[in-house]
């Protein structure tokens, strides 16, 4: 499903120098697998998310999702790409303030060469328990609502990858494993591939594969 | 869900913003649209002024002045004409009740004077004929139609109504005449303190003018009959309304002529003594001279004695008045300011019209011609003025826009760092901030469309009863040309405020697309 390889990606310093952030040899998740990606701040987590998901293009190396190299593709292609195959968990949220729940889900849907499908949009809705908030804006839904709204939207076009970027980091403790437990469910029925960066200890040991991501090597699996 | 409705949601997400930017774009299309309107009805009202007939003749001078004075009822008349030339454009029946026409009469539809140089209140009074309502138009309607005069109440005077009387719409809004009030008319100017008013010449309103939209709203018109009745309106008696038709001595004689007539209003105003009037009779007799000399059988003073006793006639006759209802005056006691002309042909206009102007006692202009100069030497130039400011206050209005947009790009760019992270390319981005900008233009030009024309209908009666000029609040401007086709210039307003509002969102829209996805992401919200 996702294969990264030889990956090399450094940010310019003011001075000119290069700060290097990521150099993978091989990183490879299979199609429906979960898996945790864990490291210190500033590990490069995000960045690595990013260029996963083509927001940005690697100095080096490929990246190949169902089989296709999205390095070689232009920046419209790599958009076009990711709304159609990926979703995206924000650590925060990251929902349109001035669109309702139901509207934030169908946003999600529309930079697709698809038509909109609302009914898809009201059933994740459902699923994730909000079915009876859908004309709600973010700022009428609670912290936890406007996560499963992320959720949402995030599985909206049937991607088969999800990213999820800290998802319970800004969620209080007594919803976090809700969160989670929702985003491994959905991704579990609707057979999409999981990678998910958290600090968090707990849900470190709810999966098979945890992954640790050093300052500029993938160190070795562990196993939980 | 569409990007329309995505730009749609961000201008609400900014109400507050959204609204102030509208609103000044709706105050700025509200002017453009008021002056645009404005400027059609006075452009319209400025043609119908003048319509209905071909030429206006009146004594030589200036162009503009012989126009003011007739069309506009403004400016001090230049001089009057005889009545002989006035009588060379119609069909009448001579001494003997023979039918006769006029030199000219064969190329003339209608032929009707004005005697100007009285007043009531602040109005100027036309003496004239009932042919100018019954014969004339005084515009065209947009399908070419001609527009007749009709009346509110009442109806015209008749010929043989001496006293009758018919009050322009704002005349007898402003002077509350009414059908059957009987009023005085004032020599010269009503505002003057020593303005002799003709308290026993009084007429009686016949009618009144439903509006017109042309300077007629505000004018009198008196049966001339009655006109000439007055006392002061009298021409002395020259017992010779002809001149020399030798060239030359044409000149001679008109001078005579002015000095003869000069003298004879000192007389009657009593500033002459005994030994000035013995000059009058001096003046006199050189006049019949140069006329016995080279007038053969037009001239009425035949010999010596006729010389003679006409030069003890000074001081101005009293106006005659018959047993059963006033004796009109003779006609070689009147004389006209101008004469409207209405040809059969517009062919004849031109001829006519040098004919006349190569002759030595009348001018004849286009009045027109007349007119659309004055509008677009004066009055055009305002409203150009007017128009530009209007238009000015637009683009400052659409430089606000840009400025607010771009403002609020910072504050947005974690929004479109996720609509990127969504799936949106960069030009999409860029269209939905192009496209809050149209949402913004359009919208306020709607209002703005709308505020002008619910502001010109609330002044609407206001501006009516002031100039008599109809404004309908839907009126739209008139259609003016543009690249071939006639179109009303409110109809290219709105694209006008799409192509400003591409051209100001343009720099926020940049913004959005250079914004760098995974810094904007970073943000803390």
């Amino acid at each position: 499903m996702l294969l990264l390889k030889n990956i090399s990606k450094a940010y310019s310093e003011p001075d000119g120098t290069k700060l290097p952030i990521l150099k993978i040899v091989e990183f490879r998740v299979e199609r429906g697998e979960q898996m945790l990606l864990v490291g210190r701040s500033g590990s490069g987590k995000t960045t690595l998310l990013h260029v996963i998901a083509g927001i940005s293009r690697p100095d080096e190396g490929m990246v190949e999702i169902a089989g296709r190299d999205i390095t070689q593709l232009s920046e419209a292609g790599r958009d076009r790409f990711r709304a159609e195959k990926i979703g995206y968990v924000f650590q925060t949220f990251n929902l349109l303030p001035g669109f309702s729940a139901l509207e934030n889900v169908l946003l999600g849907m529309t930079f697709t060469r698809n038509t909109t499908n609302v009914e898809r949009a009201l059933e994740l809705l459902k699923r994730v328990g909000l079915g009876h908030r859908l004309s709600h804006r973010p700022n009428a839904l609670s912290v936890g609502e406007q996560q499963r709204v992320a959720v949402a939207r995030a599985l909206a076009n049937k991607p088969q990858l999800l990213l999820a970027d800290e998802p319970t980091a800004n969620v209080d403790a007594g919803h976090q494993q809700q969160i989670v437990d929702l985003i491994r469910e959905t991704c579990r029925e609707e057979e999409v591939a999981l990678v998910m960066v958290t600090h968090t200890p707990e849900i470190r040991s709810q999966f098979e594969r945890v992954d640790e991501l050093s300052q500029v090597n993938l160190v070795e699996h562990s196993v939980a | 869900m569409s990007l329309w409705k995505i730009a749609w949601r961000s201008i609400q997400q900014r109400s507050l913003s959204s609204l102030l930017t509208g609103l000044s774009i709706a105050l700025g299309t509200a002017l453009v649209v008021i002056v645009l309107v404005v400027y059609g009805v006075v452009a319209e009202s400025f043609r119908d002024a003048a319509q209905g007939y071909h030429l206006i003749l009146g004594a030589k001078g200036g162009k503009l002045q012989l126009t003011l004075n007739t069309v506009f009822h403004l400016s001090q008349p230049i001089e009057n004409v005889p009545y002989s030339f006035y009588k060379e454009f119609t069909e009448y029946k001579d001494a003997q009740g023979k039918p006769t026409r006029g030199k000219y009469a064969s190329a003339v539809e209608v032929a009707v004077p004005y005697c100007l140089g009285d007043s009531y209140h602040e109005f100027r009074v036309v003496g004239t004929t009932p042919d100018l309502f019954n014969k004339l138009s005084y515009g065209t309607y947009p399908d070419g139609e001609p527009k007749y005069y009709e009346f509110s109440g009442g109806k015209n005077f008749s010929a043989d109504d001496f006293r009758g009387a018919v009050i322009g719409t704002v005349a007898a809004k402003k002077t509350g005449l009414k059908v059957g009030d009987r009023f005085p008319i004032t020599h010269g100017l009503a505002e003057d303190e020593d303005a002799h008013v003709h308290e026993e010449d009084a007429f009686h309103v016949v009618g009144i003018l439903k509006p017109t939209g042309t300077p007629n709203d505000r004018a009198v018109f008196v049966n001339m009959e009655g006109f000439y009745l007055i006392a002061d309106h009298v021409k002395p008696v020259e017992k010779t309304t002809t001149l020399p038709q030798n060239p030359e001595y044409q000149e001679q004689a008109n001078r005579l002529q002015l000095v003869d007539k000069t003298l004879q209003i000192l007389i009657a105003n009593g500033e002459l003594d005994q030994e000035a009037k013995s000059q009058v009779k001096k003046v006199e007799s050189l006049l019949s001279e140069v006329r016995k000399a080279f007038v053969g059988e037009e001239s009425g003073l035949e010999n010596e004695e006729e010389v003679s006793s006409a030069s003890t006639e000074v001081g101005l006759p009293s106006a005659v008045k018959a047993a059963d209802g006033p004796t009109p005056l003779p006609e070689n006691q009147r004389e006209v300011t101008a004469v409207l002309l209405l040809l059969k042909n517009d062919v004849f206009s031109q001829i006519l019209h040098n004919k006349i102007n190569e002759g030595s006692v009348a001018q004849a202009v286009y009045p027109s011609r007349e007119v659309a100069q004055l509008f677009e030497g004066i009055v055009g130039h305002i409203q150009t003025i007017l128009l530009i400011l209007a238009i000015l206050v637009i683009i400052v209005a659409g430089v606000g826009v840009m400025v607010s947009m771009y403002n609020s790009m910072s504050d947005r760019s974690r929004e479109i760092g996720v609509m990127r992270a969504l799936g949106a390319a960069r030009v999409t981005v860029m269209s939905i901030v192009l496209l809050e900008a149209i949402l913004l233009a359009v919208l306020g030009g709607v209002v703005g469309v709308i505020l002008g024309h619910t502001t010109i209908g609330a002044f609407a009666p206001v501006i009516a009863d002031n100039t008599g000029v109809m404004i309908h609040f839907l009126e739209l401007a008139p259609a003016t040309g543009f690249g071939g086709w006639s179109i009303s210039p409110e109809l290219v307003l709105i694209p006008a405020l799409i192509l400003l509002a591409v051209f100001v969102g343009f720099l926020p829209a940049v913004v959005a697309y250079r914004t760098d996805v995974s810094r904007a992401l970073s943000h803390s919200p």
